[in-house]
């Protein structure tokens, strides 16, 4: 067997592992890597502006496709850049290999130039995270890394890669399998605890599932759909978990939590079963602890065991994959109603009845006074030019809680938005990866003025790579969440939060070679917005919008989800 | 409630701030942890007794299990077992309370390993509430310096049903 050098040796292995692209930004660590791509024209590398943009591209990449997103930044400042990335992908467990360069070996821990200790940077918000010592151990590290991204509960995982080691020389051993005795997450659930679900859901008068990023990530949502349709169970997903079923079809009641439907928060205090699917009981989503779901018992099914009673007391937990769960549950109760058939649609009737009251009270709703255009509208716009067919990346605020709220997702894996961390400056560059995995559709960054600005050099990227990526940009002039907050709690103190001096958004694109497009009026959302949409081009559709619109319904911080303030 | 839990972890660089920093992000308390390598190559046994609520306590163990270095986590409430600490305390010891301080030495088998004029170092051994009544009984003749271990702790080996 012929001796590779350690930069080879990574290419080779990246290979092995199914990567076919990289994202990425060269430097002094990473020069041997870069040198080494020469050989390796197939791997795809996609170079950013920021690292940031590479991580958070590497992730947006991830989310749609369902494959491990890579990238490779150089030590130090190069490495840094990457950390608000990783810490977006793991707080969503986000499959993610992070490849830094670091400085040479006998150089490390000697504050080096461009050194910084990453692994010990990145400790708290990888998965697992590794610095090679020893070339012959790059193999199984990769293995080890990729498994590690992609089982269990997904997540990223850094590896950080001195310089020395790259041009050293050695034997490629691969593993043929990955060996951790340390790490064995649940795959399948315990049988006894799927059914006492499967009675419960039986027994239940008031049911409702809530679907979070887990059945996206699990890939478990034709299983789930078949769930809730057999027992006619109302369905609200957490912002993770939009497109886990249809937002159209029937049984879905939209999205839960602080910005969630009347509908859905009232369902989840009402029910008298909640089948939390997925889901790990974030803050933004229970509102007040001690006053969520009190009328129901709940189920909590997650591959985690840390999400299990983390936040919430659960009656049944179940760990395991969401897929195998649900394909499980569904098989104990087609057994178990086999000789005994419940007609759920009846039985469920009144239940659905009630929802289908709530709904009609209280939908999503927005006003039209005045001249100004509505956000809302704008991304009703956005449905009827595209008949729902896109994929979405939100930067992080309004904005995004709009696009969660109005547009639809018929599909899981088509809402790209950074729920856990809520990184601004996530969308642009998410979108970058999600349009690199799906090159034929249409992907749009729903923007906020503010946001957009935090990643807009990649712009360029999309532009170079001729990605007709769409940023959406709701322009308010504003933070426009935190001047939501300062308007309802800090007695409309908007304290640094205007952004009235603000670039020319049709004119910065132009200038990155981008074609910009203004929407102010009603005629322009018939005119100009389709053209924008449909363009073959990276395109900036700067929006004029109502500058002090408020995202309703909201749970204030601290609150019980059915105490709700209405439009 | 006080608890120790014994970690099982792989013997490689970075561990120790693994664990420690996921008590530290999480906000879990530390009260002592302890450190050493097993009969098996590659492994390292940690001993760590911390406290908080069932709920805190039954987080602190999944989120170690979930560390990717860690192999096994055991708590010892759920099992007979044995628990020691071994102390140093250096301790006043003037020649009219020499007797006195030599007395509580050997009813809690004790010994003294150092001696100066006025000086003894008492190395003691025993659980946590024993090393603390004996830092209670010598605190009146002037503690100046005390070193602790943190608790060590094994499984008996007749565990009762």
């Amino acid at each position: 067997m012929e001796e590779m050098t350690g930069a080879a040796i990574l290419m080779e292995c990246l290979k092995r592992e199914g990567v076919d692209v990289v994202f990425g930004y060269p430097g002094g660590a990473v020069l041997d890597l870069y040198h080494e791509m020469r050989n390796h024209p197939e791997l795809h590398h996609v170079l950013v502006r920021h690292e940031q943009g590479a991580a958070h591209a590497a992730d947006g990449y991830a989310r749609a496709s369902g494959k491990v997103g890579c990238c490779i930044a150089t030590s130090g400042p190069g490495a840094t850049n990457t950390v608000t990335g990783i810490a977006t992908a793991f707080a969503d467990s986000i499959p993610l290999v992070v490849i830094t360069g670091q400085v040479h070996t006998h150089l490390i821990g000697n504050d080096a130039f461009q050194e910084v200790d990453i692994v010990g940077i990145t400790r708290p918000c990888t998965k697992h995270n590794y610095l090679l010592k020893d070339l012959t151990q790059l193999p199984r590290i990769i293995r080890e890394a990729f498994h590690l991204a992609r089982s269990g509960r997904p997540g990223p995982v850094l590896i950080d890669f001195p310089k020395d080691l790259m041009t050293r020389k050695t034997k490629l051993v691969w593993p043929e399998e990955v060996r951790m005795r340390t790490y064995n997450p649940t795959y399948r659930p315990n049988l006894n605890q799927l059914r006492r679900v499967a009675d419960l859901v039986c027994k239940a008068e008031s049911p409702v599932v809530i679907a979070g990023g887990g059945v996206i990530s699990s890939d478990a949502s034709q299983v789930l759909r078949y769930f809730v349709s057999t027992y006619q169970i109302p369905v609200t997903c957490t912002l993770m978990g939009l497109g886990a079923i249809s937002t159209l079809d029937p049984l879905y009641i939209g999205m839960l939590g602080m910005h969630g439907t009347y509908t859905a928060n009232k369902a989840v205090s009402n029910a008298d079963l909640i089948l939390a699917i997925g889901c790990r009981f974030d803050d933004r989503v229970t509102g007040r602890l001690d006053k969520f779901g009190k009328k129901a018992k709940i189920v909590h099914i997650d591959i985690d065991p840390t999400s299990i009673r983390k936040n919430v007391e659960v009656d049944v937990p179940v760990v395991g994959h969401i897929y195998p769960a649900i394909q499980e549950l569904n098989e104990i109760l087609a057994t178990k109603l086999a000789n005994d058939p419940i007609d759920f649609k009846e039985k469920h009737q009144s239940w659905l009845d009630v929802m289908y009251g709530w709904k009609k009270a209280h939908p999503l709703y927005y006003r039209t006074p005045g001249e100004a255009l509505r956000p809302q509208q704008v991304l009703e716009a956005v449905r009827y030019i595209l008949n729902d067919e896109y994929i979405i990346t939100t930067e992080v605020g309004q904005n995004q809680m709009w696009a969660a709220q109005f547009l639809a997702f018929k599909e899981p894996r088509t809402l790209i938005t950074s729920g856990g961390l809520g990184t601004m400056g996530y969308g642009l560059p998410a979108a970058i990866g999600a349009q690199i995995a799906f090159p034929d559709k249409t992907v749009i960054d729903v923007a906020g003025d503010a946001s957009i600005q935090m990643n807009i050099q990649e712009l360029m990227t999309a532009v170079a790579n001729k990605l007709p990526v769409k940023i959406l940009i709701l322009n308010n002039q504003y933070m426009g969440m935190v001047r939501q907050w300062q308007e309802f709690f800090y007695e409309k103190n908007y304290a640094h939060t205007s952004m009235e001096m603000q670039p020319d958004f049709v004119k910065l694109a132009e200038a990155y070679g981008a074609e910009g497009y203004r929407i102010k009026t009603n005629e322009d959302l018939k005119t100009v917005l389709p053209k924008a949409l449909t363009s073959k081009n990276c395109a900036v559709i700067d929006v004029v919008v109502e500058r002090e619109e408020n995202v309703y319904p909201m749970v204030p911080a601290g609150a019980s989800l059915d105490d709700m303030l209405l439009v | 409630m006080r608890r120790v839990l014994s970690i099982l972890v792989e013997n490689e660089p970075g561990v120790l701030s693994r664990v420690a920093g996921l008590f530290s992000g999480r906000g879990f308390n530390i009260e002592s942890l302890n450190v050493a390598p097993t009969l098996e190559e590659g492994v390292s046994h940690m001993t760590v007794t911390t406290y908080g609520d069932e709920q805190i306590i039954e987080q602190i163990i999944k989120q170690l299990r979930k560390l990717v270095i860690v192999i096994k986590v055991v708590d010892f409430i759920e099992h007979v077992h044995v628990e020691r600490e071994m102390m140093l305390v250096k301790v006043n010891a003037e020649e009219t309370k020499r007797e006195e301080i030599l007395r509580i030495v050997d009813i809690f088998r004790c010994k003294v390993v150092d001696v100066s004029i006025n000086e003894f170092t008492i190395e003691a051994t025993g659980t946590y509430d024993k090393l603390q009544a004996i830092l209670n009984l010598l605190s009146r003749f002037g503690i100046k310096e005390v070193a602790r271990t943190g608790t060590v702790a094994l499984k008996r080996a007749m565990q009762l049903d």
